[in-house]
C-alpha cells in the first residue's frame, strides 16, 4: 500500500467522516470549495426521504457572518433590501442584496440572535462586500463559517427526531423561529427554515459536536426512516417548492463580467424583498428608476407539458426566442414538469402560453421537443404542514 | 418654504462663482464657509505683522476670462498685475529665462529653441481642445443625450482638426509621463526640468509618474482660459476671493463666513440643508459642495447615508499632495545671484534635474524629509508694496516634495525643513537667511486644516485621467449631480478640476440651472 496524502484541494467539513461512510455511491461534487456528495444512495429515494420520512443535509459550506455592534441593524438595513427591523428577536428573515446598480449578489437568511445582533448565512463568500459595507457604522463583522457548522434536518419526522434528540417543545416553534438547546453541553440553535418547502430545520452547531449530532440523530431516527441527501435531491426539492439558487437562476453581481448578465430583484420576482419606505439601502436609487423604466426581464415558473425537463432550454414564443431555462425538473411530489425561465419583457406574465425547446438523448439518438408550457403563478408544491405551528404530528 | 433654493458650501472661488451665477439667475442662494474672508484658496493673509501673503494660490494664470466678464469681477476690484515670464535659476546664475515660447539664457541652443517653439505650438493645439471640454458638462460616453452629443461631436471635430501627426502624438503621449515627452522633445536639463515643475507641482507625483502629461496638458489650459498669463493679483490673491464674494452678493446671494458647516441634512432620501458647528440648521432645495469630495462625502454627508458602492468610490478617490507654502517676511529685497532688481517680480523657479526631482519623490513617497525640493516663487511686494511695511518684503513659495505626514513629525520636521529650505535658496540668494524677521512653512497638513482640502491638495483629488472629465471625481456623481439626491458638487473635484479657473462653479451653476433643479 502507499502512504500517498489523502490532502486534496478540497476541503471537507466537520461531518465528513460520517458523511463518507454513508455515501455508498462514492458520488462527489465541489461546493464552494468543500466536497459534499451529490448523492448518497439514489437521489429519488432521498427525495422522498425529505418528502415523507426527514433527509439531513449538511449545509457547513454555507458561509455565516456575525454582525454586532451599535450600529447592526442600520447596517444590515442599509445592506438588505427588505426592512430589517421587522425581524424580531429569534427570528430569521430570508433576504437578498444589491450592488449600486440594483443588481443582485447573493441571497440568504439573517438570523436575529439578539438586538443588535445578527448572522448572515449566505451562499457566496461575502467577506470583502461586508467589510465595504461597515464604512460609516460602528459594526464588528465576524467571519462564523468554520465555527458554526449546521444540518439541515427536514422532512414531516424532522420535529419528531429533533424533540428525541432534546429539542423540548420543538413542535411549537413557528416558522422562522429559533430556539436554543444544549448538546452534550455545547450550544445548539434550531431554526426552523430550510430549502424543501416542507416541515424543516436546520440545527446549528460548533464543528466540535459535529459528529456525534450526526451520530445521535441517525440513531435516534432510525425508526423514523431518517436518510441522508446529497445536493441532488435537494436540487429537486427546491425547484418543486419555489426556491431560486444563486449561480444557477442569477449570476451574483459581482462575479459577472459580462455586461448585461446580472438581474435585479424585479427581474428574479422578488419584488416582495424590496422595501422603498427604507430611505436608504443599496440599490435603491436604481430599482426606483428600473421600477419607473420598466425592466429587461421577467422570471417565469413554468409548468411544461410532457415528462421531460426542459433543461437548458430556449422558451419561444411563435418563432421568436424569448427567454432560457435556468432550472427544470421533473417533480414527483407534485407529479409535474417545472422549469424556472428569464423571459425577455413583455413576456412571461402569468398565464402566458410559450414553447419550450427540449432537447433529449436516449442512446446517442437526439429528439428535439416542441412542449408548449404556460407561466404559472405560485409554486406548484403548497405543503401546509410547512407553515403550521404547532408542527403537525407525522 | 425653504430658507433658501440653495445653499453653497465653501466660499472658495468655485463656491463664489456659483453661487454669482445661481444669484444671478434670480436663484435665493446662502454661501456659508468656516473662514472668516472669503476666497478659500483664492485668499490674503497677514503671517505676521504688517506682512500680508497669498497663503495658498498666488499666481492667477487659469482664470476664466468669461467668468471675469460675466460677473463683472473689474468692477467688483479685481486688478492684476503685469505678465510674469519665468526665470529658472541656475547655479552658476546663468538663468533660463522662459517668456512666452521664446526661450534665452543657460545657453540653450537653438536647436532646443526652435523645439520650444514647436512644442508649445502642440501643447497649444492639445490645451486649445481641452479648453471646448472644460467649458462645458463633461459628456457622459454610455447614456448619451443630445447635449453629451454634441460636445462629443465638437470633441470629435477638434481631433479630427488637430491633424493625423497631432492626434497620435496626443493619443501616445496623454496616458505617459512628463519625463519621456520632455526627453523626447529636448536636450537642455534645465528646460526640461522646468516645463516638469508644472507637471508636478501641487500633486503627490514625480516626473516619471504616470498621469504627468495630463496634468501638464491641464495647466496648460491656462492659456486659453486666462490670456493674460501668469500674473499676481493686486492686493493678494484675497482680492480675487473678495471681487467674487462682491459679485455674488450685488447679484443677492447671502454670504455667511465664520460659520462652519458640521453636516449635510438628509431627510428620507434626499438632501435638505445643512447644518452649522452652532447647531443651527439650514433648509434648501438643493445644497451645492465646493468642498472636496472626501469632505463632502465622508464628513458633511457621512457614508452611512449613501450607497456602499459610492462610499468605496469616496475612499479611493485619490487626495493626497507633496506642495507645501513658504512664506518669509524680509527686512530687504534680497538679491539673487545673476539677477537685476527688477527681475526679482517676475516668477522665479528652482528646481533640480528631472532626476534630482524623482530622487525627491521617494523620500516623500516614504514619509521622510527630503533634502531636494522644487521652488516657485514670488516677491508680491515688488510690484504690489502695500502688502509689507515700506523697503520691506514678501517671498512667497510653492514648495514641493514635502511629505504629507513625516514618520519624525512636524513638531520636529518644519524647523528642520524651514532650515533645509532656506539653505537651498541662499545658493541662489546668498545672504537671504539673514533678511529673514519672520517665516512661516505651511505643511500639506495645514492646508488641509486651513483651508479643509484633503491631504493639502488644493486640486480637490489627484489629477488623473482615471479621476478627470467623466469620471471627475467618480462614476455615479459626474457632471456636477451625485449619487444623493439633492446634493451637488461645484469644487475643484468635479469637473475640470482644481487650480484657480473658476470652470468647475460656473459649470456646476449652468447644469444646476439646466436641469432646473430649483
Amino acid at each position: 500500500m502507499s502512504d500517498v496524502s489523502r490532502d486534496t484541494m478540497l476541503l471537507t467539513t466537520p461531518f465528513h467522516s460520517r458523511v463518507e461512510a454513508m455515501c455508498d455511491l462514492n458520488d462527489w461534487g465541489n461546493w464552494m470549495g468543500y466536497t459534499t456528495p451529490n448523492a448518497y444512495f439514489d437521489v429519488e429515494l432521498e427525495y422522498f426521504a425529505i418528502r415523507s420520512t426527514t433527509g439531513v443535509f449538511d449545509l457547513s459550506p454555507m458561509n455565516k457572518y456575525r454582525v454586532t455592534g451599535p450600529d447592526a441593524q442600520r447596517y444590515l438595513d442599509r445592506l438588505i433590501t427588505r426592512d430589517v427591523s421587522k425581524i424580531g428577536v429569534n427570528r430569521v428573515g430570508y433576504a437578498i442584496w444589491c450592488d449600486d446598480n440594483g443588481q443582485v449578489m447573493d441571497d440568504g437568511t439573517i438570523f436575529r440572535l439578539g438586538e443588535q445582533d445578527y448572522r448572515i448565512c449566505s451562499y457566496q463568500r461575502a467577506d470583502d462586500w461586508l467589510a465595504w459595507n461597515t464604512l460609516g457604522f460602528d459594526v464588528t463583522i465576524e467571519n462564523e463559517s468554520a465555527a458554526v457548522v449546521g444540518l439541515a434536518v427536514q422532512g414531516p419526522t424532522s420535529c419528531t427526531v429533533l424533540t428525541l434528540l432534546g429539542c423540548t417543545d420543538l413542535n411549537q416553534l413557528k416558522p422562522f423561529g429559533i430556539a436554543h438547546y444544549t448538546f452534550e453541553g455545547r450550544p445548539m440553535m434550531v431554526s426552523r427554515t430550510g430549502f424543501t418547502g416542507d416541515l424543516g430545520y436546520e440545527v446549528w452547531v460548533p464543528p466540535e459536536s459535529a459528529e456525534a449530532l450526526w451520530d445521535q440523530l441517525f440513531e435516534l431516527g432510525r425508526d423514523y426512516l431518517i436518510k441522508p441527501i446529497g445536493s441532488h435531491a435537494l436540487e429537486l426539492a427546491r425547484i418543486e417548492a419555489g426556491f431560486l439558487q444563486a449561480n444557477v437562476d442569477f449570476m451574483p453581481a459581482e462575479e459577472v463580467v459580462r455586461v448585461g448578465r446580472t438581474r435585479s430583484p424585479f427581474e428574479l420576482g422578488l419584488d416582495w424583498l424590496v422595501d422603498f419606505k427604507k430611505p436608504l439601502f443599496n440599490g435603491r436609487s436604481a430599482l426606483l428608476k428600473e421600477q419607473e423604466k420598466g425592466s429587461r426581464y421577467r422570471f417565469a415558473m413554468l409548468d411544461v407539458e410532457g415528462n421531460k425537463p426542459a433543461e437548458h432550454s430556449f422558451i419561444l414564443k411563435g418563432d421568436k426566442q424569448v427567454g432560457t431555462v435556468t432550472s427544470a425538473a421533473w417533480c414527483p411530489t407534485a407529479k409535474a414538469n417545472i422549469a424556472y425561465a428569464q423571459i425577455e419583457m413583455p413576456h412571461g406574465a402569468v398565464g402566458d402560453e410559450l414553447v419550450a425547446e427540449i432537447y433529449y438523448q436516449r442512446e446517442l439518438h437526439w429528439t428535439r421537443l416542441l412542449a408548449p408550457c404556460k407561466v404559472i403563478d405560485a409554486p406548484i408544491f403548497k405543503s401546509p404542514k410547512r407553515w403550521q405551528t404547532p408542527a403537525p404530528p407525522h | 418654504m425653504t430658507d433658501y433654493d440653495a445653499v453653497i458650501i465653501g466660499a472658495g472661488h468655485n463656491g463664489l462663482v456659483c453661487a454669482g451665477y445661481l444669484a444671478k439667475a434670480g436663484k435665493r442662494v446662502l454661501v456659508v464657509d468656516g473662514r472668516s474672508d472669503p476666497g478659500g484658496c483664492a485668499s490674503t493673509r497677514e503671517f505676521s505683522a504688517g506682512f500680508q501673503v497669498s497663503d495658498c494660490a498666488q499666481w492667477l494664470s487659469q482664470f476664466d476670462q468669461s467668468i471675469v466678464k460675466e460677473l463683472d469681477l473689474k468692477g467688483n476690484g479685481l486688478r492684476l498685475g503685469q505678465p510674469k515670464c519665468t526665470i529658472s535659476l541656475q547655479p552658476d546664475s546663468d538663468h533660463l529665462i522662459v517668456d512666452g515660447d521664446t526661450i534665452s539664457g543657460a545657453g540653450v541652443d537653438s536647436a532646443d529653441q526652435a523645439a520650444y517653439r514647436d512644442f508649445k505650438k502642440m501643447v497649444a493645439g492639445f490645451a486649445k481642445l481641452m479648453t471646448t471640454l472644460y467649458r462645458t458638462r463633461p459628456p457622459k460616453l454610455v447614456e448619451q443625450n443630445w447635449t453629451d452629443r454634441l460636445t462629443l461631436m465638437k470633441l470629435g471635430l477638434g481631433l479630427k482638426l488637430l491633424g493625423r501627426e497631432r492626434l497620435r502624438d496626443l493619443m501616445r503621449i496623454v496616458m505617459i509621463n512628463i519625463y519621456d515627452v520632455m526627453n523626447e522633445h529636448f536636450s537642455h536639463s534645465a528646460l526640461k526640468s522646468t516645463i516638469a515643475l508644472d507637471a508636478v507641482t501641487g500633486t503627490n507625483m514625480g516626473p516619471r509618474s504616470p498621469n504627468t502629461v495630463y496634468s501638464y496638458l491641464h495647466r496648460a489650459t491656462g492659456e486659453h482660459l486666462g490670456q493674460s498669463g501668469t500674473t499676481q493679483v493686486m492686493g493678494g490673491m484675497g482680492a480675487l476671493g473678495q471681487s467674487l464674494a462682491g459679485a455674488a452678493e450685488k447679484s443677492g446671494a447671502t454670504l455667511k463666513l465664520s460659520s462652519r458647516v458640521s453636516a449635510i441634512t438628509k431627510t428620507d432620501d434626499r438632501v435638505t440643508g445643512i447644518t452649522l458647528d452652532s447647531g443651527e440648521t439650514v433648509s434648501a432645495k438643493i445644497v451645492v459642495s465646493s468642498a472636496d469630495p472626501t469632505t463632502t462625502f465622508r464628513d458633511l454627508l457621512g457614508y452611512d447615508q449613501m450607497e456602499t458602492g459610492m462610499a468605496k468610490r469616496v475612499e479611493h478617490y485619490r487626495s493626497r499632495s507633496g506642495t507645501a507654502k513658504l512664506h518669509l517676511a524680509l527686512s530687504a529685497l534680497p538679491t539673487f545671484k545673476g539677477l537685476e532688481a527688477t527681475q526679482l517680480s517676475q516668477r522665479l523657479v528652482i528646481t533640480p534635474s528631472m532626476d534630482g526631482m524623482e530622487q525627491a519623490l521617494n523620500p516623500m513617497k516614504y514619509r521622510e524629509l527630503s533634502t531636494l525640493h522644487t521652488f516657485d516663487i514670488s516677491i508680491p511686494t515688488i510690484e504690489d508694496p502695500a502688502l509689507a511695511p515700506a523697503g520691506q518684503h514678501v517671498l512667497s513659495a510653492i514648495v514641493h516634495y514635502v511629505p504629507y505626514a513625516p514618520d519624525i513629525g512636524w513638531e520636529t520636521g518644519k524647523p528642520q525643513l524651514l532650515s533645509q529650505l532656506i539653505s537651498e535658496l541662499e545658493t541662489y540668494a546668498p545672504g537671504i537667511g539673514k533678511l529673514v524677521m519672520a517665516s512661516e512653512l505651511v505643511v500639506p497638513s495645514d492646508l488641509e486644516a486651513s483651508h479643509g482640502m484633503t491631504g493639502g491638495n488644493w486640486n480637490h483629488g489627484e489629477l488623473s485621467i482615471d479621476q478627470a472629465l467623466m469620471m471627475r471625481p467618480f462614476p455615479g456623481s459626474t457632471q456636477y449631480a451625485t449619487g444623493v439626491e439633492g446634493l451637488y458638487l461645484c469644487g475643484a473635484g468635479a469637473h475640470p478640476g482644481g487650480g484657480l479657473q473658476g470652470l468647475p462653479g460656473r459649470n456646476a451653476a449652468k447644469e444646476i440651472l439646466k436641469r432646473g433643479a430649483l
